[in-house]
Parts: C-alpha cells; sequence; structure tokens
C-alpha cells in the first residue's frame, strides 16, 4: 500500500501547509508569519521529498535540499529585517506598517 | 509665341516678388529710396502690355486662339489637370485694357501714394492684384481661373485694409473678404457639379463645352445660378453687394483699379467666359439679367443721395456693372465686354479725379465740403466733365455706345421691364453725376478747411490720357447704324448676340430716346445743384440717404443671427453638455479609482486573505470545472 503512504504524506504536507498560510493570515506578529512561511516552505519540501521516493527519482529530494539552503539564507535576510522594523517603530505588529496604503499615501 | 500668355502673368507676379523683398529690406534694414519699388513697379504692367499686344496680334493674324500648358499642376493618377493659360479673342481683348487701364492707375499711384508710409507695400500688392487678375482672365479652365479669382479677393482685402491703423478700415476689409466668401462658395458649388459631370477628361472651358450639353438641364441650371451667386460676390449685385461701398476705405487707386476698372467686372467675364453654359439655360439667363436690373436701378437710387464722393462713383460702378449683366443675361456678351471696356476707362477716370480732388482738398471726401474747384484743378475739371459725359450717355463719348446697344438688346429681346428700369436708371445715372460734377466744380460759398492746392502732373497725365480713351474708346464699337462697322461686335463674334433684329427706325428712335432721358438727368441736376450754394446744404435724411437700411437688415438677419448661433453653440453647447460630459467622466473615473484603491491598505495579512481566495477559486475551478 505504497500509495496509501504517499496519500498520508500529502496529507500531512497540506496539513501543515494550511496551518502556514492560516498563521499568515490570521496572526500578527511578524515572527510568527515568519515561522508560518517557513512552516509552508517544509510542507512543499515533504511533497518533494515524497514524491521523490514514490517515483524513484533523486531529482525531488535535491529540490528539497536547495530550498532548506534558500531557506537558510532567507532567515538571515528576514531576521535582519525584522530588527530593522523593530528599531523603526518599537513594535512587531504587522497592523503598524503601513506606508504603502492608498490612505497612508493620500 | 504662347509662352508669352505666361509672361503676361508672370511679369506683374515677379515684380510684386521683387518688390516685396525690397519692402522688406526697407524696413529691417537699410531704408530705400522710393524709386526702388517705382521702376518694378510702373516696368512690369507695361511689360505685360507689350506681351498683350503682341500676342493680340499674333491673334488677330493666325485667328486661332494661343494655348499653352508649361507644366502638370496637379495629378492624381489618370486625372491631370495642367497650368494651362488660354488667350483667345475674349481673353486678350480683357488683357489689353487691364493692363493698359492697370499701368496708368499703377502711374497715378506713383503720385497719390508718394507720401505714404507703406509705398512700397502698396506696389507689392497692386502688382501682385495684376497677376492675379491677369491669370483669372487667362486662365484655360475653371480651376486655374479660381486661383487668380481668389488672389484678386485677396488683395482687394488687403489693400481696402491697407490704412489698417483705422478700425473701420479693417471692418470694410473684412466685410468684403467674408461676403466674396459667400459668392465663392457659390462659385465652388457649380465647379464641383460640373467637375463631377465633365472633369473626366480634363477640366478646361473646351472640354466642359463639348460635354456640358450631355448634363440633365435640371442640374445645369444649378451650376449658373451658382456660378452666378459667385460673379455676384465679386461683381457687386445684389444682394451681395454690401461690401463695394465700403471698399472704398482704401486708396483711390485701389478704388479706381480694383473697385471700378478691372477685379468687378471679373463676375461678367466669368459668365461670358461660360456663355457655353448660360446658352443652354436662357431662363437663367433672364434671371441673371433681372438681378443685374435691380441692381443698376437700387445702386442709382441710393447714389443720388449720398455725400462721400468715392461712395457716389461705388453706386455707380454697381449700377454699371448692372447694365453689364443685363446684357450677359440676355446673351449680349460682346455687348457686356463693349460696356466693360468702356467703362473701364471712364470710370477708372472718374475715380482717379476724384483722388485728385480729395488730394488737392487734404483728404475731404464729402462733395458738400468741395466745391469751385472748376479753378483750382482745371484740367481735372475738364477730364472729369468728359468722364461724366462719358457715364451719362452723351455721344459722342464712349459710355453712349455701350449703354446705347445694351438698352437696344434689352428692347430687342422684348424684355420691356428690364428695358424700362435699365432706362430709370440711366436718367438717375445721369443726374447723380452731374450733381456731383456741379456740386464740386461749381458750388460757391465752399469752406474750404484748408486752402486747396493744385495736383502734380504725373497724376493728371493718366487723367488726360483717360480722357482720350473715354471719348474715343466708343468708336471701336461704333455700331453700323452710324457706319461704324462694330470693331469689337466682330472681334467678339463668337459671344455676340444672335437673332436679333429690329428695324433702322426703331434704333434711330432708341439712340434718339437715351439721349434725350440723359439729357432730361442733367437738366434736373442742373436747375437744383448748378452754383449749389454749399453754406446753406443740410445733411440729408431719410430712407434712401441710409441706403434702404439694407446694412442695418443684413446685420440683424445675418451677422447678429449668426453671432447669436456661435454663441449658443460655444456655450450652450460646447461648455454646457460636450465639456460636462467629458468633465464629468474624467472626474467619476478618478473618483471610482480613490474607492478602488482603498484595496491597497497595506495590510499583508488582508492580501494574504485574498490571495487565499483566489488561490481557492482557481483550484476550485482546476477540480471541478476542468473535468
Amino acid at each position: 500500500m505504497i500509495a496509501n503512504t504517499l496519500f498520508a504524506y500529502i496529507v500531512v504536507a497540506m496539513v501543515l501547509f494550511s496551518i502556514g498560510l492560516l498563521g499568515v493570515i490570521s496572526r500578527k506578529n511578524i515572527f510568527v508569519i515568519y515561522m508560518s512561511i517557513e512552516l509552508m516552505l517544509n510542507a512543499i519540501n515533504l511533497i518533494f521529498v515524497s514524491l521523490s521516493r514514490y517515483h524513484d527519482d533523486m531529482g525531488g529530494q535535491v529540490m528539497a535540499m536547495m530550498v532548506i539552503a534558500i531557506a537558510a539564507a532567507e532567515a538571515g535576510v528576514f531576521l535582519s529585517l525584522i530588527i530593522v522594523l523593530y528599531r523603526r517603530k518599537k513594535s512587531l505588529d504587522s497592523d503598524i506598517f503601513r506606508t504603502l496604503s492608498q490612505k497612508e499615501a493620500i | 509665341m504662347s509662352a508669352l500668355l505666361a509672361g503676361i502673368v508672370l511679369a506683374p507676379l515677379l515684380s510684386s516678388v521683387l518688390i516685396g523683398l525690397l519692402y522688406m529690406v526697407s524696413i529691417t534694414k537699410i531704408p530705400l529710396a522710393k524709386t526702388w519699388f517705382t521702376l518694378p513697379a510702373l516696368f512690369a504692367p507695361l511689360l505685360s502690355f507689350v506681351f498683350g499686344v503682341i500676342a493680340f496680334i499674333e491673334v488677330y493674324q493666325t485667328g486661332t486662339a494661343l494655348h499653352f500648358e508649361p507644366y502638370l499642376w496637379l495629378g492624381v493618377g489618370e486625372y491631370k489637370i495642367y497650368m494651362g493659360f488660354l488667350g483667345d479673342k475674349l481673353s486678350l481683348f480683357m488683357v489689353i485694357f487691364i493692363t493698359f487701364v492697370g499701368w496708368l492707375i499703377h502711374l497715378y499711384a506713383t503720385a497719390y501714394m508718394s507720401e505714404d508710409e507703406g509705398y512700397g507695400k502698396f506696389f507689392f500688392y497692386f502688382n501682385l492684384f495684376l497677376s492675379s487678375m491677369l491669370l483669372l482672365v487667362l486662365a484655360d479652365g475653371p480651376l486655374i481661373m479660381f486661383i487668380g479669382w481668389e488672389g484678386v479677393g485677396l488683395c482687394s482685402y488687403l489693400l481696402i485694409s491697407f490704412y489698417f491703423q483705422d478700425n473701420s478700415n479693417v471692418v470694410a476689409g473684412n466685410k468684403a473678404f467674408i461676403v466674396n466668401r459667400v459668392g465663392d462658395l457659390g462659385f465652388l458649388v457649380g465647379l464641383a457639379i460640373l467637375f463631377f459631370y465633365c472633369g473626366n477628361v480634363g477640366f478646361s472651358y473646351e472640354n466642359i463645352a463639348h460635354q456640358v450639353a450631355s448634363m440633365p438641364a435640371s442640374l445645369l441650371q444649378i451650376v449658373g445660378i451658382a456660378l452666378f451667386i459667385g460673379a455676384m460676390g465679386k461683381s457687386a449685385q445684389i444682394p451681395l453687394y454690401v461690401w463695394l461701398p465700403d471698399a472704398m476705405a482704401g486708396p483711390t487707386p485701389v478704388s479706381a483699379l480694383i473697385h471700378a476698372a478691372t477685379m468687378v467686372t471679373a463676375g461678367v467675364y466669368m459668365v461670358a467666359r461660360f456663355s457655353f453654359l448660360y446658352e443652354l439655360i436662357p431662363n437663367v439667363g433672364l434671371f441673371i439679367a433681372y438681378i443685374g436690373a435691380f441692381s443698376a436701378l437700387f445702386a442709382a437710387v441710393i447714389a443720388t443721395k449720398q455725400s462721400d464722393i468715392k461712395k457716389i462713383l461705388a453706386y455707380s460702378t454697381m449700377s454699371q456693372l448692372g447694365y453689364m449683366f443685363i446684357a450677359v443675361g440676355l446673351g449680349a456678351y460682346s455687348s457686356a465686354l463693349f460696356h466693360v471696356f468702356t467703362h473701364a476707362f471712364f470710370k477708372a477716370l472718374l475715380f482717379m479725379g476724384a483722388g485728385a480732388v480729395i488730394i488737392a482738398l487734404h483728404h475731404e471726401q464729402n462733395i458738400f465740403k468741395m466745391g469751385k474747384m472748376r479753378h483750382v484743378t482745371p484740367v481735372v475739371y475738364i477730364t472729369m466733365l468728359m468722364a461724366t459725359l462719358a457715364i451719362s450717355g452723351i455721344p459722342p463719348f464712349a459710355g453712349f455706345f455701350s449703354k446705347d446697344e445694351i438698352l437696344l438688346v434689352a428692347f430687342a429681346s422684348g424684355e420691356y421691364v428690364i428695358w424700362g428700369i435699365a432706362v430709370c436708371s440711366a436718367v438717375l445715372t445721369a443726374y447723380y453725376m452731374f450733381r456731383l460734377f456741379f456740386v464740386v466744380f461749381e458750388g460757391k460759398n465752399a469752406l474750404h478747411v484748408n486752402p486747396p492746392h493744385d495736383v502734380s502732373w504725373v497724376m493728371k497725365a493718366p487723367l488726360v490720357v483717360l480722357a482720350f480713351g473715354s471719348l474715343f474708346a466708343g468708336f471701336i464699337g461704333l455700331p453700323s447704324l452710324l457706319g461704324g462697322s462694330h470693331l469689337i461686335g466682330s472681334w467678339l463674334g463668337e459671344w455676340g448676340m444672335r437673332g436679333l433684329h429690329v428695324s433702322h427706325e426703331t434704333e434711330w428712335l432708341l439712340l434718339g430716346l437715351n439721349v434725350a432721358i440723359s439729357l432730361i438727368g442733367i437738366g434736373i441736376a442742373y436747375k437744383k445743384f448748378y452754383a449749389y450754394d454749399l453754406s446753406r446744404h443740410k445733411e440729408a435724411k431719410g430712407i434712401v440717404y441710409n441706403k434702404f437700411y439694407i446694412d442695418e437688415i443684413y446685420d440683424v438677419l445675418f451677422v447678429r443671427s449668426i453671432r447669436k448661433l456661435s454663441e449658443f453653440i460655444a456655450v450652450g453647447l460646447d461648455v454646457n453638455i460636450v465639456d460636462r460630459v467629458i468633465m464629468g467622466m474624467s472626474h467619476g473615473f478618478i473618483k471610482l479609482g480613490h474607492v478602488v484603491a482603498l484595496v491597497q491598505n497595506a495590510n499583508v495579512r488582508f492580501y494574504a486573505l485574498i490571495m487565499m481566495l483566489g488561490v481557492s477559486v482557481a483550484s476550485c475551478y482546476l477540480i471541478w470545472m476542468v473535468e
């Protein structure tokens, strides 16, 4: 029942992805939003890896490795951005940062 | 040989360009002496005259018309219009007297304008006018003629507004131009219809004459009337005459050359040119004759009460043009052109004599402020007397023969109403011309503000030459009744009246009657105005003095109503409706943009939500619908 195992993996990945997406939509804290994004990335990684095993093709795993590497670099950029944002407004509430809104522009 | 025709037109054109350039130099860089302008200005018309005479002799000897096509002016596919000149008997006849009288008036103008700052500019326009007029006359097709037609209109406008510092002169110039445009519209409509039917193999008179017979008769009548509307504008006939009296705002040589001798006769020439067309539609011809008759009478009546010397002459010009249109309308083109010819002499002379008097009196134009000019300017007195006798129709002066011929034509055609109107106008003509003459030259107790002085011989010499013309020009067309051979009639035989038979007794009777009515007119004028006491003169009043209020009526009917219409369009339609719709739409879009832009609220979570919804919808579509 290898197909069933694949299905279980994909369900887990979908659940993880949905949790991440809901986190981005519903949470205000920038750190939590960031963690949710990472969750979504890893959900995708999980799909890559399971499909790679299913098809017996290592390409998917290579791709997963690459995503992990890029996510690591991205983490550096993201954390430094969060620090800068915090220095600006002394807050991590994402609703405070609205310079690009139409109301602000008017 | 036929290239001479181009030379006739080019000589004044080139000299006008030259004078224009010299004038530019003289007002911007270094002032030039007047001789620089005088020499080319006088040389060019003389050259045209010489060319004209050579071409005339050529046509006389060979008997065939000259035709010259220097280059292709316009080529559209198969269709070609050549810049073509046609020197046939009619056009060369016109060229001869236009250049001759034109040259004399140029000579006169050198003296008349000598004090003026715009001396060079004046001759620039004047030569340009002569060139356009000659192009009009020598063109071999209506399109080329139209170039000249518009050219003379332009020069007329420029020269009426020559003293542009005075606003009323500019208004007069605009009036002349705009009224002429009304006529030109008719001319263009006529040409367009003709072009549609006859333009497929070339648009020269020759081709049109061949094809015109195949056109439907009703359409031909429309063409005839449309072309005549153009002639009405150019030749100042009812109802488009209003510009001519106002055109007297220009310098007097302009009035003599453009508004008496040449340009205003362009309408008569044009109708004679299209004689092949008008011969097919005699009822339109009759309409033209009636318009001419009414114009002749109407202008003569107005002229009897005017006090401005140039306006009297302007109305008399309109009246004489009416006579010409009587003749062309009845098909007697050669008689009309005979009158054009004699009229050019005596009317140019009258205007130039009037100009001399005006100059002698330091630019006074009211005849009731003149008086006793006989002693001041005896040469002008004698020459003016000859011209006045000529226009009144006293034998043996020129006007007698041509006017008698027109009256004879009207009588012989059986159009007794037209004949009667023309006879009445003849009485009035003699009356108002001698009224002017007696008041100006004999009126006593004149109150001259400044003492009058005699004028120079440069001004008087052309008067003398034209006086001889007024005396002898009529003998060229001496009718066979008086033992002559009617040279003009036989030269222009192609344009002559056909099938006209009256007995010699009737002719003698009419001739005697014409002299008698002229003498009656002179007699009344003599009784009322000889040695008129100017100190007791009262300004005239009444409907005739006010020119039947035609200007005011036109003002209310056309000028104001059109202005109201323009205002309605400018404010009512444009500002209130068109602008509101357009601006309202643009404001609406801007507002809508602001509303839509509120979605962009910089809330990342909100964006993500929208994105999720979008992805969900897309996914649902892919899952459920694609299957």
